[in-house]
């Protein structure tokens, strides 16, 4: 499946969007958090600084994102995982509530009460948390009321090679199928789940192949390459649309961070991260747009300053904005 | 001659495990990230380098599994140590935990043993939000057939951790980050103790007067203790002693101790950092309220613990939800000034 012009640029810029904004968390993350203003003796203070607690960087996982999300409306559903933001900036997110709310402030998507794994956007069906596996069973729920409403609307799962083995998995998977569910299970297979790899944690070599054991279509994805993530998923959405049912889509992504910010990494072998750089996914595709005379360096140039932009604003609306009142901590368990 | 020195709570914890997997073959560890990690929190660190794959096994995202795979390998005569990374994960698992791994002993008649200890890290205040913040081992010792141990420092740390390995009977181990001493999390520097090089245990069921004081009796486990022990050193300037009672387990627990304290003091606050509602301050303010005719107090009991409310990521709201040093203090003050009995 081809992506229009317009789609390819499309998903161009958002993995542009994506990075810049990643690698400017890295970095705003650390603030505060190092000494000499921490806690004597310690390396690093995690609760300290503007962006406090855990924090799961995407760069390198851009072509999960935008291969899905460019198949999709509003009024589709994505459920993500602890590591959403290129799942939230490819959904269509406002990149300013999300970022306020990463920073714990009033104008943030739940004016703080959630943060960077909680992150809720309705109005944009947007949601994930920090639980492993915990984005399929509500995917499926999205889906259900999809086809109870009668509408043509999908919901797209997306988890990790580690949730695979989740109780979750399995179950989702069966009652997509069952019940012909509209929905679309994204796996990330980024070899990693924190410290262990893929063929330490898999007993099979593919969970695409799993798909069949819950009479679903399973696709594999080999590269981390938008392009041949939007062909897979376009073929998914299709069938979803049309009452088809469930498709799981296996992508082989890479994950150039760590597990989360503060990560050591001792685990990874050396070198392993500079290796899978050498295949950046983002030159990769301005390589083809250049082949197809739709991007020279002017319009790059111009496309890198306008997501620098965009994210220089969504960081500075953060700061600006105000914390929440102390009081609010008791307000909204119930609606 | 036995030589001290300081350990911090994991490094406590690592050292029982590995004393009693040197002395006992049947004692092995699955978790996740346990092995070339050491425990996202240090729980098993350096003990994959000594013991090697077999005995220290990193699992995969499975925790019913591997969590129900201890509880059959238990009841086959191993004693395995099994880690859930954050307690807030019990959710995936919880049925292996309460009615199999809780249960199995008392519907066999003891017949069945299940030496199991189950290690978590709780607790919060650190901005990780509403799904990695939690303690509930309110929830785990309201369930029956658990030993629900949390200890405050790294000297019971390890003597509990023995403990809980020897016992026969399932044990839920709770280990707050705030107090593992990680280079890279703010702890309370209290939790850092001397530990002895030689293994030890400390019995279930025995609290310990961490501080002793006459006028008001506060009741805490897990970094709240720490907590107290600030809150009281700053009371002490103030002329109010406050006497800090660590309950160290829940599971059995060491009502006596509640009880003789209270008795002296005339004053209770509980201090707890898992949610307030129907968990362990009611508990403990329950024991003395049926004992209330073997007692005065001066004043109403107090309970601190988090509102009935999800911990939010923000940090103004989580330090006003998590009791904190302050409110403490100022509930201790609150109670010095108040009476039982109502002025006209």
């Amino acid at each position: 499946m081809e992506p229009t012009p317009e789609r390819m640029m499309w998903m161009y810029e958002n993995m542009l969007l994506i990075r810049e904004y990643e690698e400017t968390m890295a970095k705003v993350y650390l603030e505060g958090k190092l000494p000499p203003n921490i806690q004597k003796g310690l390396a690093f203070d995690i609760g300290s600084g503007p962006v406090p607690g855990e924090m799961h960087l995407a760069a390198g996982q851009e072509p999960v994102a935008v291969g899905v999300c460019a198949h999709l409306r509003k009024e589709d559903t994505v459920v993500g995982t602890h590591r959403p933001h290129h799942f939230a900036i490819a959904k269509g997110v406002p990149l300013d509530r999300m970022t306020a709310e990463i920073f714990g402030k009033s104008d943030g998507l739940s004016r703080g009460k959630g943060g960077h794994m909680h992150l809720f956007d309705p109005e944009h069906k947007f949601s994930c948390s920090g639980i492993v596996g915990a984005s399929m069973p509500p995917a499926c729920g999205a889906a259900l009321a999809a086809k109870k409403l009668g509408k043509d609307w999908v919901a797209v799962a997306f988890f990790g090679e580690g949730a695979a083995n989740q109780g979750t998995f399995h179950e989702s998977l069966n009652l997509a199928g069952l019940w012909k569910l509209p929905v679309i299970f994204v796996c990330e297979d980024n070899k990693w789940a924190i410290s262990v790899d893929k063929d330490h944690s898999t007993a099979v070599r593919s969970d695409a192949d799993r798909a069949g054991a819950y009479g679903l279509p399973g696709i594999s994805v080999g590269r981390n390459d938008a392009l041949d993530v939007y062909s897979a998923a376009g073929e998914a959405v299709e069938r979803a649309r049309r009452g088809g049912g469930a498709t799981l889509i296996e992508v082989k992504t890479d994950r150039y961070m760590g597990h989360f910010q503060g990560d050591a990494e001792v685990y990874r072998p050396k070198g392993e991260v500079g290796e899978l750089r050498k295949n950046d996914p983002i030159p990769g595709l301005a390589g083809t747009l250049r082949a197809r005379g739709l991007l020279d360096a002017a319009k790059d140039q111009a496309l890198r300053a306008r997501v620098h932009a965009q994210v220089a604003r969504a960081f500075e609306f953060a700061r600006q904005s105000a914390y929440p009142q102390p009081r609010e901590a008791l307000e909204h368990v119930f609606a | 001659m036995t030589t001290a020195r300081k350990l911090t709570m994991a490094q406590a914890i690592a050292e029982a495990i590995g004393q009693e997997m040197e002395r006992d073959p049947k004692v092995f560890v699955m978790g996740e990230d346990i092995a070339r990690y050491g425990g996202i929190f240090g729980a098993t660190g350096g003990l994959i380098d000594r013991f090697g794959p077999e005995r220290i096994m990193d699992t995969p995202i499975s925790e019913s599994a591997f969590i129900g795979t201890a509880t059959g390998a238990a009841a086959e005569g191993m004693r395995p140590i099994v880690e859930l990374m954050f307690a807030d994960f019990f959710g995936v698992c919880m049925d292996q935990i309460y009615n199999h791994l809780a249960k199995n002993t008392y519907m066999s008649d003891a017949n069945v043993r299940l030496p199991v200890v189950l290690m978590t890290a709780i607790g919060g205040g650190y901005g990780d939000a509403a799904q990695h913040s939690q303690c509930l081992y309110g929830l785990f010792a309201h369930v029956p057939g658990l030993k629900v141990v949390v200890p405050s420092n790294a000297y019971d740390a390890k003597g509990l951790m023995i403990q809980a390995i020897r016992d026969d009977n399932p044990v839920m181990y709770f280990f707050h980050k705030g107090i593992m001493g990680l280079p890279w999390m703010a702890y309370y520097e209290g939790s850092t103790t001397e530990v002895p090089q030689e293994a030890y245990t400390i019995p279930f069921g025995q609290a310990r007067v961490a501080r002793e004081g006459a006028d008001v009796t506060i009741v805490a486990l897990s970094q709240m203790v720490q907590k107290a022990l600030v809150a009281a050193a700053e009371l002490e300037k103030e002329g109010i002693r406050a006497e800090v009672v660590d309950l160290r387990t829940l599971v059995p627990l060491d009502t006596d101790a509640v009880l003789r304290s209270v008795t002296k003091t005339g004053r209770l606050l509980i201090a707890d950092e898992d949610y307030l509602n129907f968990g362990v301050t009611g508990e403990i303010a329950a024991q003395v309220a049926e004992r209330l005719d073997r007692m005065v107090l001066k004043s109403p009991v107090h309970r601190l613990g988090v509102p009935g409310v999800p911990i939010p990521y923000s940090r103004p709201l989580e330090q006003a939800v998590i009791p904190q040093v302050q409110d403490i203090a100022d509930a201790c003050r609150a109670m010095i000034g108040a009476n039982l009995a109502k002025a006209a």
